[in-house]
């Protein structure tokens, strides 16, 4: 099996559903002729043409609107905003019409739409390149948001991110583009939506993790008997086997990248304190980036959630 | 009834200096001798900054950099024109405007090496901080320069941004409301003919910039961005029309990005050698250096000094920027608002 890095896993993967079906298409800011500025989509304008991997104005609601406008008429667009913190400008085209269309026109029309896009801190790379946001995607009814951890998950969720019949926001890890490199199939594979993996089985804690964080969770975890739940999907996410680990466990810890307040890790807490209360032997956790603007490069480690902080959440809910 | 034409829109496009360095008597602006040698000064200030920054970079002593190389006399040019106490809203790439209104050049090397420290404008200049997401600070001036009228203050804003940025449904809605408010604002793009790997012609399809004005019912032109007079002409006519009630201007600076987009990206994947090519030859400060060296204000004496002189400020700049303290961790808090929250306090504790 071909050992590959996440950039080759996703661009395998968006020839691959490319080829298999002619409504697939891309669009986005320098997406065609360079490839995108992460080359995920290198090539592919050569190979199947400027009306299918479509280089845009620099307009970020222009983009994801004209995305919706193609899924309505049956296309499935792959829209990329080059990072997630220009995102926001399209937050109305999603919030108001990708996440609602299937709703308001009672099943009539749908939008099967993906919108990739590269997030996270860690490149040390100018303001708003860093940004770590799905908890507001997260928070919209209609929208599922995906976040893959590794080459290998890349490739199956962005397959089955495009296949899906409804929006897909899909969150790649900027840090790990070219940091992890693993065994991929060349086959076509898809991993379904709205499940866990378990990166590290064991009894002790239940660490939940998701995308960039996942890879530093591995890394602080180690020689530590943990349960590693890589969620995969934040929404839906898997609640059953979050709670499963859970009840075997007893402690839990939640590593998560963006800004402590309203982030996904409040949802989980919330689940868990809901179904599972009854079996923690210690409080719930997190380990997540501060309540603050996003710093720039020389301040950015200093946010971003370390090795250490990690491991001395897990020791905290060991000892309690 | 026949139809009949209910407006039509002619485009201007000013250009005073040639690249041969030949100027245009009548529509030369009214400099003396030792404006136009500050002018020039500030050119190759300018483009001695970048080169360093660009230097600096490949030492892994700043971080991504978005090079000038080829647009300092749209920046230089336009910068000239204005008073201190106006109000700039710039993108990400005028360092020639900064550099022009003197801005610390030690702090421009702060921002870029990635300190929040470099951004923080003097007391006597109000320059907003860079605005990365392209175009989304447009609406901002404008509504700056509503408060100016508010106010009764004679101050103008400017507001710089690329072509790319004209896509931004943040640029219709600001020079909308600039156009029905007759707001004091003169908008300065640099069409810079591309926007990362997408050429002009695939982000509009209008033959110029300087039309989209028309469409917002105030004035737009095209000035040779490579023509440090034209560009000061433009700006000066417009800041005046500005603080005379007479509304916003739209300038579009038809320049050349000479460098890669930034130096995070290699143009040579998608633009032709030619073109970079056939904009050398129409450099700004060559231009100025041929038109100075006609009328006897340049010769190499001269130039030695100048650059020695911009050399010596880009060194000490470095330096400074080099020898600032290293910020403190929990400075990440320190402007999140003007109050941290009890939950704030208690992440700060844990990083300090
Ligand atoms: C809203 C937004 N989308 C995308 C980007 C990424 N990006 C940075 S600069 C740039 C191109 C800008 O082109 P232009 O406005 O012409 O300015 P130039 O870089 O040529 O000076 C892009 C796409 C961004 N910074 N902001
Ligand atoms: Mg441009």
């Amino acid at each position: 099996m071909p050992q590959m890095n996440m950039v080759q896993a996703l661009n395998l993967a968006l020839r691959q559903e490319m080829e298999r079906d002619p409504n697939v298409l891309l669009l986005g800011e320098d997406v065609g002729r360079d490839g995108g500025v992460f080359r995920i989509s290198e090539g592919l304008q050569e190979e199947f043409g400027a009306d299918r991997v479509i280089d845009t104005p620099l307009a970020e609601s222009g983009i994801v609107g004209t995305a919706i406008g193609m899924a309505l008429y049956g296309l499935r667009p792959v829209a990329e905003i080059q990072f997630m913190g220009f995102i926001y400008a399209a937050f109305d085209q999603l919030c108001s019409h990708a996440a609602r269309i299937r709703s308001r026109s009672r099943g009539r029309f749908t939008c099967p739409l993906v919108v990739r896009t590269p997030y996270g801190a860690g490149i040390k790379a100018p303001e708003l390149h860093e940004e770590s946001t799905e908890a507001f995607f997260c928070h919209m009814p209609g929208i599922k948001v995906v976040v893959p951890s590794g080459p290998y998950s890349a490739k199956g969720l962005l397959a089955a991110a495009i296949r899906d019949p409804d929006p897909v926001v899909f969150l790649e890890p900027t840090r790990l583009y070219r940091l992890i490199r693993e065994e991929v199939p060349e086959e076509k594979y898809t991993i379904p939506l709205g499940q866990a993996r378990l990166a590290r089985e064991g009894d002790d804690i239940t660490v939940i993790s998701w995308g960039s964080m996942v890879e530093r969770s591995l890394k602080a975890t180690e020689g530590y008997r943990v349960d590693l739940l890589d969620l995969q999907t934040l929404s839906p996410f898997d609640e059953e086997a979050v709670l499963a680990s859970v009840r075997k466990t007893g402690r839990v810890v939640i590593v998560q990248e963006a800004a402590e307040t309203c982030g996904f890790g409040a949802e989980l807490s919330a689940t868990i304190a809901a179904r599972a209360i009854l079996h923690l032997r210690a409080p719930i956790v997190r380990v997540a980036g501060f309540d603050v603007t996003m710093p720039l490069p020389k301040l950015e480690d200093h946010y971003i959630p370390s090795v250490e902080r990690i491991g001395k959440a897990l020791d905290e809910v060991l000892t309690y | 009834m026949p139809e009949e034409t209910i407006g039509s829109c002619t485009v201007k496009r000013l250009s005073i200096l040639d690249p041969q360095g030949n100027a245009d008597e009548i529509l030369l602006p009214p400099l003396r001798g030792e404006d136009i040698r500050r002018l020039y000064e500030l050119l190759v200030l300018s483009r001695t900054f970048d080169g360093r920054a660009l230097a600096l970079q490949r030492e892994g002593r700043l971080g991504t950099y978005p090079s000038i190389l080829g647009q300092e006399a749209a920046q230089v040019g336009s910068a000239f024109a204005l008073e201190k106490s106006d109000w700039v809203f710039p993108s990400f790439r005028e360092m020639g405007m900064h550099i022009t209104l003197g801005y610390p050049m030690h702090l421009l090397y702060q921002y870029w090496a990635g300190d929040e420290r470099g951004l923080v404008s003097p007391d006597d200049l109000n320059i907003l901080p860079v605005c990365v997401a392209v175009g989304t600070h447009i609406p901002h001036a404008v509504g700056a320069a509503m408060a100016a009228s508010y106010r009764g203050d004679r101050n103008a804003v400017v507001c710089y941004f690329g072509d790319g940025a004209t896509s931004k449904g943040d640029f219709h809605e600001g020079l909308n409301m600039a156009g029905v408010f007759r707001a004091p604002v003169v908008f300065i793009c640099q069409n810079n003919q591309w926007a990362i790997s997408v050429p002009y012609d695939h982000q509009t399809a209008a033959p110029s910039l300087a039309q989209k004005a028309w469409g917002y019912g105030f004035e737009g032109i095209q000035v040779d961005g490579n023509d440090v007079f034209a560009v000061y002409r433009a700006t000066r006519a417009a800041l005046e029309k500005a603080r005379s009630g007479g509304g916003p201007t739209f300038i579009e600076c038809h320049t050349y990005r000479m460098a890669d987009h930034t130096t995070a990206d290699d143009a040579s994947r998608y633009r032709p050698p030619e073109e970079v090519a056939d904009w050398r030859d129409k450099d700004p400060v060559l231009r100025l250096r041929r038109f100075m060296t006609q009328r006897r204000l340049w010769n190499e004496e001269y130039e030695r000094r100048v650059l020695d002189e911009a050399t010596a400020a880009v060194d000490e700049a470095v330096r400074r920027a080099e020898s600032a303290p290293k910020p403190a961790a929990t400075e990440i808090f320190d402007y999140t608002n003007a109050e941290l929250s009890p939950r704030q306090e208690r992440q700060r504790k844990e990083t300090g």
